[in-house]
């Protein structure tokens, strides 16, 4: 199975990666590559077998319903590109 | 004293021959030296060191010292280290301070240790060469011309050219093992679980795992008793209690039972480095261990599983990376989704993109069975196949690289061939079990790495095998000579 441009192109919009016309070529080729190697998986017999939900086969561990966390926003927005009294600032989604 | 361990180090402290801040102040001089030519570290953190030298001489004074305290080590820049800059080499989180320390980190320093600094990597843990880094390869310390392996390549370069005593890693598909094994270096990866990823940036959620680059096994176990336990901040730690790992190597040994699969000395792997690994074996039989051929039915099978879950794991971890909270942020967009879409396009390299597309694919709508689905209990296969070898044998023991370190740029337009380096070790992240690579001979000049592979919670099986390895030979005290 190949990857196309046009597949590249879909994928992108998928994962929120714009990408540039020079790279949507190279793309489709290597993740043809990559497609075909992981192919080979088609082959194996797994009738019966359980994918596996954790290396060590252990239930996802639960804690009490409680707040155990002080407020860090500041500290937290520090890192953040544009903020304005504690709020992240993004470009205009509702006209 | 650049090319000690850290446990002779740590005995120079204890009687005061050398203070901390003097040790410092070595590996400091070591760093600016010797740093342009190798670029194995990305931020050096030279005040910030002196400082914690002065209070780890504090603590040596006053009797309340560990025996880490005063070790000048360096962090791989995927952990997060509170008021330094932590980057995962990407230029995504070029200008990213973190606001708090990883548990590891934070375990580390209040042992005492001194952080020098933050080592290069492949962008986001995404390699296997330390050639994806936003900052520029790393170079290997045996032969500049060379790679170190990744994606702790900074890590396992700085320890080998003696810029740093130890340092931490991480390892999601061989990425501690690999470039130990490239470097002359012991890399362990415990147990999935054992060490929290509280704070160390995510790439496949159910493979990574912190673990060090060191130059013995006494070392790594010295770290190891302090990073390993139990994190109620990380829903996959485990609660089981940690040995002293140090302790453990001082007992007797037993003679163990070695299985070797049999399929990894098959067509890819290097004559030359299939003959110093069967001299390593060698060593072990010496030891008393009885060696037997294993056969590892579904081990072929761990590259392409490994290259739908991890893609599939990061795609999701890497989706975090939006413009808006936090890292780089695209400038003059026409609109949210553009900002998202340009934002990442900047903000990601090549190998990234490639993997956050690759995961995207198989996770996409009516693929998921084919690829997902089918690695996952491909997966289970492989996990089952070292169960059952463990019925019979007490470690699972062959190569960790199939060559010695290659050149730069050599692999770097070819994803499978690059991909296939990791082919030995990624069983073991598969499955969850601990792994070493220790170092086991040298071919036309280049370490040669022995795997050690361990059941579940085994690191003091694993580290007493390496330790009593190393009482018996000295490939691990060997020194690159232009870094002597």
């Amino acid at each position: 199975m190949s990857v196309t441009p046009e597949d590249v192109s879909k994928l992108c919009t998928l994962a929120r990666l714009e990408i540039g016309p020079e790279e949507s070529a190279d793309l489709a080729t290597k993740l043809s590559e990559i497609v075909r190697m992981v192919g080979e998986l088609q082959a194996q017999q797994t009738d019966g077998v359980v994918p596996m939900a954790h290396p060590l086969d252990q239930p996802q561990r639960l804690r009490a319903d409680a707040i155990t966390e002080s407020d860090a926003r500041d500290r937290y927005q520090e890192n953040a590109p544009q903020v304005e009294r504690g709020l992240y600032l993004v470009p205009k989604v509702i006209e | 004293m650049h090319t000690d361990t850290l446990t002779a180090l740590s005995e120079a402290l204890a009687a005061k021959k050398v203070s901390a801040v003097e040790l410092t102040e070595t590996f400091l001089d070591r760093i600016a030296r010797c740093n342009s030519e190798l670029n194995a570290f990305v931020t050096v953190a030279a005040d910030s060191a002196l400082d914690d030298a002065k209070r780890a001489d504090e603590r040596i004074a006053n009797g309340s010292a560990t025996p880490l305290t005063g070790i000048p080590i360096a962090h791989k820049d995927i952990f997060c280290t509170e008021g330094l800059k932590t980057s995962c080499s990407s230029r995504m989180l070029d200008n990213f301070i973190a606001p708090y320390d990883a548990t590891a980190v934070a375990k580390l320093r209040d042992a005492g240790v001194v952080l020098l600094g933050k080592t290069n990597m492949d962008e986001f843990a995404m390699g296997s060469s330390n050639e994806t880094s936003y900052y520029g390869p790393v170079r290997n310390p045996w032969d500049t011309t060379k790679v170190p392996g990744g994606s702790s390549g900074g890590s396992a370069a700085a320890v080998a050219a003696g810029l740093c005593c130890a340092a931490t890693g991480t390892d999601t598909g061989g990425s501690i093992r690999q470039p130990a094994a490239l470097t002359g270096l012991t890399g362990i990866k415990p147990t999935y679980g054992r060490v929290s990823r509280y704070g160390m940036i995510a790439f496949a959620s159910s493979l990574d795992q912190a673990g060090t680059l060191t130059r013995c096994a006494a070392d790594a176990a010295a770290m190891l008793t302090v990073m390993a336990g139990f994190d109620p901040r990380d829903s996959t730690s485990l609660a089981d209690p940690v040995p002293n790992y140090s302790a453990c190597l001082e007992t007797p040994w037993n003679a163990i039972r070695i299985g070797v699969p049999e399929n990894f000395f098959d067509d890819g792997l290097d004559a030359d480095v299939a003959a110093a690994v069967r001299d390593g074996l060698a060593v072990f039989e010496k030891l008393g261990a009885t060696i037997k051929s294993i056969r590892l039915e579904h081990i072929g099978l761990s590259v392409p599983v490994y290259y739908v879950v991890a893609p599939a794991e990061a795609s999701s971890n890497l989706s975090r990376y939006d413009g808006v909270r936090f890292g780089h942020r695209a400038e003059n967009v026409d609109d949210l989704l553009d900002l998202y879409k340009r934002s990442r396009g900047e903000g990601f390299g090549a190998e990234v993109k490639r993997r956050i597309l690759t995961g995207t694919y198989v996770l996409s709508t009516g693929y998921y069975d084919a690829y997902y689905l089918q690695a996952q209990k491909a997966r289970q296969l492989i996990a089952n196949d070292f169960k059952e070898a463990f019925t019979d044998v007490d470690l699972v023991v062959g190569p960790t690289t199939p060559t010695p370190a290659f050149g730069i740029g050599q692999k770097v337009d070819d994803p499978i061939q690059m991909y296939l380096n990791d082919i030995y070790t990624i069983g073991a992240n598969l499955a969850g079990l601990p792994a070493m690579s220790i170092p086991c001979g040298l071919v036309d000049g280049l370490p040669v790495g022995l795997q050690l592979v361990a059941p579940h919670l085994s690191e003091e099986r694993l580290l007493k095998a390496a330790h009593y390895f190393q009482l018996e030979t000295d490939w691990h005290r060997q020194v690159p000579s232009d870094f002597a």
